[in-house]
């Protein structure tokens, strides 16, 4: 899908033009001091159309979804469905932010374990995801973090070694192939 | 029946898509037309010329002007055949503009409608008869409710200028918001030193009849002759035997109200006068506070008062009065954050209610103000600590669609200017944080003000919304955003005042419907046209002025309350009132009683009456239209299953010859 | 009484701890869990942030499965998974087009009419009487910071849960428990949910924020009922007091395991013993 200002309505199922740039979108998101572009800015960029700058910047991945933006925005725009298009568009237009890719990676690593297994089989996530993301920018420290944690979390009984899988993975697979092959439309 | 038809080009925007000549000649074959015409401009002096020139020399009887809409110019053209000797409700308009002209492009297809809508007026003027204008006489006398500082102002006005003014008021006093303000924006004057004058010369006025601690109960009647109930609260006080020496609340061992007048920043007694410069200043017992009047135990205020004035028996009374003009000026409120209430959703991220030292605007003028619990030292409510930061944030509730409330309630910008002034010049060493989204200063040494406010002394302007507000260590830890710079920003505040949104005060619209007038979404009272008529309602003889009609400021207010005064005067001005005849009539022999017609009306305009003989026998009921009130909106016509109701000017028989001549 | 139960990925993988503990609680309170047949994963925030469709697709698959087999009522313990399926549900129930579109992409007919609740919501059908009827050993020792977290109350159009800004549901149930609910300021900050992994730095950084207000406050436990913020408070706790150089030592539980422990069942039966840091 082409970035655009309705195709950003369309998939946040809200109006980007309602919003005033009071700020409180930004004033109160937990990781508003990390990202290199406030939340109100991003919405000011789709706003007047700049959509390069909106979605080659880290801010977007930075997100956590808690939806506390959208849920205080006085104009009831969903802003944080508005960082979930951003994020949509840039990967469909091939739009990496460089310092973000890690959590492009994983968001990525994680789908496909989804396609595949049905559920989320952690290890699987785990090893892919690092050794992807040790691939893509080298990170020694990255491949062994949490490894300290690994052995406890057997010993606790945390981790299923193998993993669950559905009994209709064909289905998933199926599931998967529609939504991505129809052109993502948005939905909520 | 001699009928002159003429039709207006009204310069191009009728002729352009109509062929005036065409349509003149196509008229001027029908039975009963005298004569047809057609000008460029009917409504200009030639054309009215030629009007009255046809009516004295072709003797017509009945006029139809085709050209634009009857609101525009019907009374221009009546006044025209009046001035001839020819009744004014023989004229009629058939409006070839507005309904053909403009919204059509085919002229040959447009030319055949105007035919076809003067045809139709044609048809009707045959039926018509001559009406008279109903003359009604005017109580010279106004009732003003609310006694803030636009009800005081307007009813100054109207009794300065002779006439009699009765002014209700809901607090025990009159005074309104603006009594307790500390000082006013732009020109930092003593709000007190302003208002209290004013207030003495109400309570002092020889033709100002004060009626505190009342409210409007039911209002009937109409235009120039309303007769409104007022509900006299039982004040437990008779004031007329109190002095007002201050023995009783002095003595009242109930002091720990919440003060109304300091918005719960101070305390009073049960028995108390709201402030010193009350008027009246005579005390009232709070029935819900009082130990005496909930337990039958205490009595001091009694034992204490050598003028016998304090009556635990005293009841609610019913008073009526008769005026001919009502003016609504019964103010605001702040909204109230804390909590949702009705369409309006609370804000649970500023902790107001929930943090002592969250407060709102009329808070901070109590605790500002000379007059205020603290004696206008600046104490924050938790601990009475001197505040050194203060974080004053504009827009709460107002400007917010997901909370209710999408207006600009216009004063915030100006106090919250004016409220970092005053903190500075209290607290020198302290420093006052903004949180705007723009600054809104459009008046008269306005923007001025706000620039002092930044400029010199040094309150923190930040462009941005808060998000949420946290208390830690006695601390209130304040979540923000600078817009223009791109960050988020934490302060860290002793005290937080919220310029939160005005809204109309409580009860608005249940006296709204008493009064017959309209109301916005927000309960806001309708004025009749925003712009020309401002403090005009859609009921003849109610006005509107103040902060119940729109968020305003002082002068706004006292503004709109002098043209509200003069609109009384104006109507007081003649001994009575003409209006327009076209009302309903009953037909009483063949009204069934069914009063469908009472119940449908929406302006209470028919009566159910008796039809007695000469020994006052009952013979039959009936329906009657008081003629005074009917807005001759047709309801009643379309209700009745009997047929007995009709519309002067609009009668059945006129409507059916006007399809009649159609088909 | 029986209830649907969609469990997803978290309890059947490294949260199998809460999902032990909400099977204890609830059985003991007469709740028979109906587990939802061959389910799928909800999406999450991968689902969410690269495919709107797939976003609302997953949860519809799951939906669907639930209507074909009569289950009008879920719980979903985790909250990212409830306020998924809940916000596909409503999607599915306001549109005509959404319905027809969604039922042939998972192949079977939905209409998203399937109630979907959270783990506070099924305590609440329970019912505080009796709850508290079944407490024996009252937790007169606990000063608990309730910690609702982000999606249990958020999108309030959405959810409709209890106040989004100052929720008191859990302190509710917690002090029907004995014990005590103590009130402090971020019970509905984010701990960085789902990018423990991706973003550790955030995670630990709003971790830590949490942990210090909660014992500012004079907690001496945090009651969560999420899987992700346990593992960021309890799982991650350790990084957090190595990155900041202080001891929070602060317990996390889940809502079940304190409901469960008043009512006489035993730490390790409920998967107490799993947690990283120890009471």
């Amino acid at each position: 899908m082409r970035p655009s200002s309705e195709a950003v309505d369309m998939l946040a199922h809200t109006h980007v033009t309602d919003c005033y740039q009071c700020g409180k979108c930004s004033a109160g998101c937990p990781v508003g001091e990390r990202m290199d572009v406030l939340p109100n800015q991003l919405v000011r960029l789709v706003q007047s159309g700049n959509f390069r700058r909106a979605m080659d910047c880290e801010a977007i991945w930075l997100c956590v979804s808690c939806q506390t933006c959208s849920a205080r925005c006085p104009k009831s725009v969903n802003c944080a469905g508005v960082l979930d298009a951003l994020r949509q568009l840039a990967v469909e237009n091939n739009v990496i932010n460089a310092a973000a890719r890690r959590t492009i990676v994983f968001q990525q690593v994680f789908l496909n374990n989804i396609r595949r297994n049905g559920r989320l089989n952690e290890l699987e996530l785990v090893g892919v995801f690092k050794s992807k993301a040790f691939l893509k920018d080298a990170s020694v420290p990255l491949l062994f973090k949490d490894s300290l944690l690994a052995p406890k979390m057997i010993t606790r009984g945390k981790f299923h070694l193998m993993g669950e899988k559905v009994k209709d993975r064909a289905l998933v697979g199926r599931i998967f192939e529609r939504c991505f092959a129809e052109g993502p439309r948005g939905h909520k | 029946m001699r009928i002159g038809v003429f039709t207006c080009w009204c310069g191009e925007n009728i002729a352009r898509h109509v062929d005036c000549q065409k349509v003149a000649e196509a008229i001027r074959n029908l039975l009963g037309v005298h004569c047809s015409v057609d000008y460029k401009y009917m409504c200009s002096d030639p054309g009215q010329s030629m009007i009255r020139e046809q009516i004295r020399n072709g003797k017509l009887t009945g006029l139809v002007v085709a050209a634009c809409s009857p609101h525009m110019h019907l009374k221009t053209f009546r006044k025209a055949a009046e001035a001839e000797g020819l009744n004014p409700y023989m004229v009629e308009m058939a409006n070839v503009r507005e309904h053909c002209a403009w919204v059509h492009h085919d002229r040959e297809a447009a030319t055949a409608k105007a035919i076809d809508i003067i045809r139709m007026a044609v048809a009707k003027v045959q039926q018509n008869r001559p009406l008279a204008a109903i003359r009604v006489p005017v109580t010279k006398r106004a009732m003003v409710i609310g006694g803030g500082v636009a009800g005081i102002q307007a009813a100054l006005d109207i009794a300065d200028a002779g006439f009699e003014v009765v002014l209700v008021e809901r607090d025990p006093s009159i005074g309104g918001k603006m009594a307790g303000l500390s000082e006013t924006f732009p020109t930092l004057d003593c709000s007190q030193c302003i208002l209290t004058p004013r207030m003495v010369d109400v309570g002092q006025h020889p033709r100002i009849k004060l009626h505190t601690y009342s409210e409007v109960e039911a209002v009937n009647g109409y235009v120039g002759n309303f007769k409104v109930t007022v509900r006299k609260k039982a004040r437990y006080v008779d004031i007329t035997k109190c002095n007002g020496c201050g023995d009783c609340w002095n003595k009242c061992p109930q002091k720990k109200n919440l003060s109304e007048f300091d918005f719960g920043m101070g305390k009073r007694t049960a028995i108390y006068v709201p402030f010193p410069q009350a008027v009246p200043a005579r005390p009232v017992i709070d029935r819900e506070a009082c130990t005496m009047l909930l337990k039958g135990k205490c009595g001091i205020c009694a034992k204490k008062c050598t003028r016998g004035a304090i009556n635990f028996e005293d009841q609610d009374q019913l008073i009526t009065e008769d005026v001919g003009a009502i003016v609504a000026a019964t103010g605001y409120k702040l909204c109230d954050i804390g909590k949702d209430e009705g369409r309006y959703k609370g804000y649970g991220e500023y902790g107001f209610g929930r943090y002592a030292d969250v407060i709102d605007g009329l808070q901070f003028e109590r605790i500002v103000s000379a007059s205020g619990p603290t004696g206008g030292e600046i104490k924050r409510p938790s601990d009475g600590k001197t505040p050194k930061s203060v974080v004053f944030i504009c827009c709460v509730g107002s400007r917010d669609d997901a909370k209710g409330c999408g207006y600009c309630s216009k004063i915030c910008c100006m106090y919250v200017a004016k409220h970092t002034m005053l903190y500075k010049h209290k607290v020198h060493d302290g420093q006052a944080h903004v949180f705007y989204m723009d600054i809104r200063a459009g008046g008269k040494n306005y923007e001025e003000f706000v620039r002092r406010a930044i400029e010199q002394d040094g309150a923190e302007y930040h462009r941005g919304r808060v998000s949420r507000i946290t208390e830690h260590n006695g601390q209130l830890i304040v979540r923000g955003v600078d817009t223009l710079v791109g960050e988020a920003m934490t302060i860290e505040a002793d005290l937080v005042v919220l310029a939160t949104a005005m809204r109309p005060a409580d009860g608005v619209e249940s006296l709204a419907q008493k009064l017959n007038i309209g109301y916005d979404e927000y309960g806001f009272l309708s004025e009749s046209h925003p712009k020309l008529r401002p403090v005009e309602t859609n009921t003849a003889g109610v006005l509107v002025c103040g902060a119940c009609q729109a968020p305003k400021d002082i002068p706004e207010s006292v503004a709109q309350a002098s043209a509200a005064a003069a609109k009384v005067m104006m109507l007081f001005a003649r001994d009575e009132l003409t209006r327009e005849p076209e009302v309903a009539e009953v037909n009483e022999q063949t009204c069934a009683a069914c009063f469908s017609c009472v119940r449908g009306c929406p302006y209470k305009a028919i009566d159910e009456a008796d039809i007695t003989d000469r020994q006052g026998r009952l013979i039959k009921r009936t329906a009657r239209v008081n003629p005074g009130l009917c807005m001759g909106c047709g309801t009643c016509v379309a209700i009745c299953p009997s047929k007995s109701v009709d519309l002067a000017g609009f009668t059945e028989q006129q409507v059916y010859a006007m399809v009649e001549s159609l088909v | 009484m029986q209830i649907g139960y969609y469990p997803g990925c978290a309890l059947h993988g490294s949260s199998n701890d809460y999902e032990r503990s909400v099977r204890v609680c609830l059985g003991r309170l007469g709740m028979e869990l109906r587990e939802l047949d061959d389910w799928v994963c909800c999406g999450a925030t991968a689902a969410h942030s690269l495919n709107a469709k797939l976003a609302t697709a997953l949860p519809a698959r799951n939906l669907a499965i639930a209507e074909r087999d009569g289950i009008d009522q879920m719980l979903a313990p985790c909250p990212m998974c409830s306020m998924e399926l809940i916000k596909a549900g409503q999607a599915l129930a306001a549109s005509d087009a959404l319905r027809r579109e969604m039922s042939e992409i998972v192949e079977q007919k939905v209409s998203g009419a399937t109630g979907v609740l959270n783990l506070i919501q099924v305590f609440q059908q329970i019912g505080l009487e009796r709850i508290q009827k079944a407490v024996v050993q009252p937790l007169s020792q606990t000063k608990a910071a309730c910690y609702y977290g982000c999606l249990l109350v958020r999108p309030p159009e959405q959810l409709r849960f209890d106040d989004c800004e100052n929720p008191t549901s859990m302190e509710t149930i917690i002090k029907a428990l004995g014990a005590e609910a103590i009130d402090w300021n971020y019970k509905t900050e984010c701990c960085g949910a789902g990018m423990t992994m991706c973003n550790e730095d955030t995670v630990l950084d709003l971790a830590h924020k949490i942990l210090t207000d909660v014992a500012a406050h004079g907690a001496n436990c945090v009651v969560v009922a999420c899987p992700m913020c346990h593992v960021n408070l309890d799982m991650k706790q350790a990084d957090v007091e190595r990155r900041y150089g202080v001891t929070h030592r602060m317990p996390i539980y889940y809502l079940s395991d304190l409901v469960g422990m008043a009512m006489g069942a035993s730490g390790a039966e409920m998967g107490v013993d799993r947690h990283y840091v120890v009471a």
